[in-house]
């Protein structure tokens, strides 16, 4: 009886510095993850701040204004204007998608007295 | 335990028998016993003080190891915190109200040079020179040759110029990574924005230090690393200052001014949409401040905010404004307008004979000097002066650059009648445009003071009341009436109803002598739509002349009143004000009741 406990408590430290190796390097291994993860979104941010930058500097007003200059045989934009802000009721209803063809003419039905 | 009998039998019996006293052997004992009591006592107390000595002793000893181990160890970033993570930049992006980006930073390399680790100097310096024109090839080999240890090159350079360098193969030439800042506007707003350079430098980083404009005046918050990554919001808005600045140069060369500021405000908040300076100049490459000539010349003068001048008949309404709210005069009440004024010595013209006598009103439209001197002499120098004060004309414009504090206003050091008479139309107080605009929003959001504010932030009160709502209401008719048939009749926009008033002061002599005869400052002070105002708009053109016509021109209303016009029409539907008919004067409806 005392042998087999004593041979199970080995046992159990065994299984136990077992556990706990592993759980080490697994707990290291997380870490250096998170570490290069950290690094990646680092450079990540980075990389963010130079094209939110680009997209600033390709999207200033200078430029944009040229490029509506040099294409505005294709685009002809014009500042805004006053009167280019129109109201609900100038939009027409659009047209009905199928005309009717061969209608009835209801009101002839009925018989006039 | 045996314990000792006190009285032992045998001994008592014994000392009687040879005559002594028995309480004797009692004592004894006694004695005896609390001897050894004590001794006891003393050992466990020795002991306790032995066990409390390690104690301490092991405690001690663990923070004192503790200590030493922290004091050896190299310091570590946590490995597994997230708190590192958030800071992403030195300094904060400056952003405009939509969240366009003013300011922002930039990765880019500097490049030193340690002369003592140098191959080849001369082939170096040769092919330095052909990559950066800009360098000074003999003063280089001389730094490369001599006995310098270490000397910058190069703030700051682009990527294809590094790699230029970089192919030089020189081990002596090194780089040093810089954050740099950057405008991609240009000179968009390049004065509100003002610059930034290199603080403290070292081989691995360079501080970023904002040099004018609101990146002096916020440096400590954008570089606050608790808030580097959330970005300082202007009330600025990108679209509305390209389209005012594009306007106001293309005006300013119309009206062959050399100069011209423009500022256009929110009535209630004080918010700053667009305020612009020209000449302006490139942030990102901000040029050094002038030595020469006079400073408000360099573009780096800021006319809407550091310039203060005499506007002028802008000035007018605010007389008109205190006289209405005192209770002096009501918009129809007749004064006279008999030019020229005589007052002691001096005399006060009009421009053109308005007519003996005029109504207040047509005071303001007409814009009469004479009428506008007799007003203020109602209401008085003192009354004038605390109102003016309370308009904010006595003290630095608040508006967050360093700039501002550079537009004290000029205030007469003796505030004497004529100097009542001459401010109330504009000449002997000087302010800068950003103080008028600021003011002529409190006379029209129905008399709350206005703070001019750079930074966009929706928790604004209002002010305090200056003047009441009625005579707020009066002003706004009036300001509406120069547009509509005064001076300003250019100014009238269709859909957007215009109203302000124009200002031509004649520009005071540099030597301090008189004022110039050729040259004015033209302002265009406006408000629209002027019967629910919500934006005021400033402009102002520094010695325009108008040529269109048989003679040369120079009053606001034929510079920079259509100056103003246009950036109206070109602001206003950016704005996303959509043009309206003017409600017209209502019809009088009498309440009854039954």
């Amino acid at each position: 009886m005392r042998s087999l406990m004593f041979a199970m408590t080995t046992l159990m430290v065994i299984g136990l510095a077992f556990w706990a190796y592993r759980e080490n390097y697994r707990t290291q291994e997380a870490q250096t993850r998170a570490e290069r993860l950290q690094v990646e979104i680092g450079e990540a941010r980075q990389r963010l701040r130079v094209l939110n930058a680009e997209w600033a500097y390709l999207n200033r007003p200078d430029r944009l204004m040229d490029l509506v200059e040099i294409n505005f045989d294709r685009l002809g934009l014009l500042p805004l204007q006053p009167h280019q802000f129109g109201r609900i009721d100038q939009v027409a209803y659009p047209a009905p998608l199928l005309p009717i063809t061969n209608s009835v003419d209801v009101s002839n039905l009925e018989q006039l007295p | 335990m045996i314990r000792t009998p006190l009285r032992p039998l045998a001994r008592v019996l014994d000392a009687r028998s040879r005559g002594e006293n028995p309480d004797a052997i009692e004592r004894e004992n006694i004695r005896l016993r609390h001897e050894e009591m004590s001794d006891r006592a003393r050992r466990r107390a020795e002991g306790r003080l032995l066990v409390l000595a390690v104690m301490f002793f092991c405690a001690f000893g663990v923070i004192g190891g503790r200590m030493a181990v922290l004091a050896r160890t190299e310091p570590a970033e946590p490995r597994t915190s997230l708190a590192g993570a958030d800071i992403f930049a030195q300094r904060a992006d400056i952003v405009d109200r939509e969240g366009r980006i003013l300011a922002t930073n930039f990765d880019t390399y500097s490049l030193y040079a340690q002369p003592q680790m140098m191959v080849d100097p001369a082939t170096a310096v040769e092919k330095l020179v052909a990559i950066f024109p800009d360098l000074d090839r003999k003063r280089l080999l001389n730094n490369f040759t001599g006995t310098r240890k270490f000397l910058w090159i190069k703030r700051k350079m682009s990527p294809e110029q590094q790699q230029a360098v970089h192919d030089i193969g020189e081990p002596g030439l090194l780089f040093g990574p810089r954050e740099m800042r950057l405008y991609p506007n240009g000179r968009l707003a390049a004065h509100v924005l003002g610059g930034a350079g290199f603080g403290r430098e070292g081989v691995h980083a360079a501080e970023v230090v904002g040099v004018a404009g609101i990146e002096k005046f916020y440096d400590e918050r954008l570089r606050d690393p608790a808030r580097s990554n959330e970005p300082l919001v202007l009330s600025l808005d990108l679209s509305v200052q390209a389209a005012m600045e594009r306007v106001l140069l293309g005006g300013m060369k119309i009206m062959n001014a050399k100069g011209a500021a423009g500022i256009l405000m929110e009535v209630r908040t004080g918010e700053v949409l667009a305020v612009a300076s020209l000449p302006d100049f490139d942030p990102n490459d901000r040029p050094a401040l002038p030595v020469t000539g006079r400073p408000d010349d360099s573009p780096l003068f800021n006319r809407a905010v550091q310039g203060v001048y005499e506007l002028g008949s802008t000035f007018k309404v605010f007389a008109v404004a205190q006289a209405l709210d005192l209770g002096l005069v009501t918009p129809d009440t007749i004064i006279n307008t008999k030019t020229p004024m005589t007052w002691g010595k001096f005399r006060i013209h009009d421009f053109r004979n308005y007519g003996p006598e005029q109504t207040v009103t047509n005071v303001i439209v007409k814009s009469s000097n004479v009428g506008t001197a007799r007003i203020a002499m109602e209401i008085g120098g003192v009354r004038q002066r605390s109102f003016l004060e309370k308009l904010g004309f006595m003290e630095q414009s608040p508006l967050e650059i360093t700039e501002a504090a550079g537009s004290k206003p000029l205030v007469p050091a003796k505030w004497s009648e004529l100097s009542t008479m001459t401010i109330s139309y504009g000449h002997g107080l000087s302010i800068s445009p950003m103080h008028l605009a600021a003011a002529y929003a409190t006379l029209v959001n129905g008399g709350r003071r206005v703070t001019p504010t750079l930074v966009h932030d929706r928790s604004h009160g209002p002010g305090d009341r200056v003047i009441s709502e009625q005579t707020s209401a009066a002003m706004r008719k009036m300001l509406r009436e120069v547009v509509s048939h005064g001076t300003a009749s250019l100014g009238e926009v269709p859909g957007y109803a215009v109203g302000g008033k124009t200002g031509t002061a004649d520009k005071p002599r540099i030597n301090g002598k008189g004022y110039e005869k050729e040259k004015v400052l033209s302002t265009f002070a406006s408000i629209f739509p002027s019967y629910d105002p919500k934006y005021v708009l400033v402009v102002s053109l520094d010695e325009p002349v108008e040529t269109s016509g048989d003679e040369p021109r120079r009053t606001a209303g034929w510079t920079a009143v259509p100056v103003g016009a246009e950036i109206i029409r070109r602001v206003a539907p950016l704005l996303g004000l959509r043009p309206e008919i003017e409600p017209g004067e209502l019809a009088v409806i009498t309440q009854a009741s039954n």
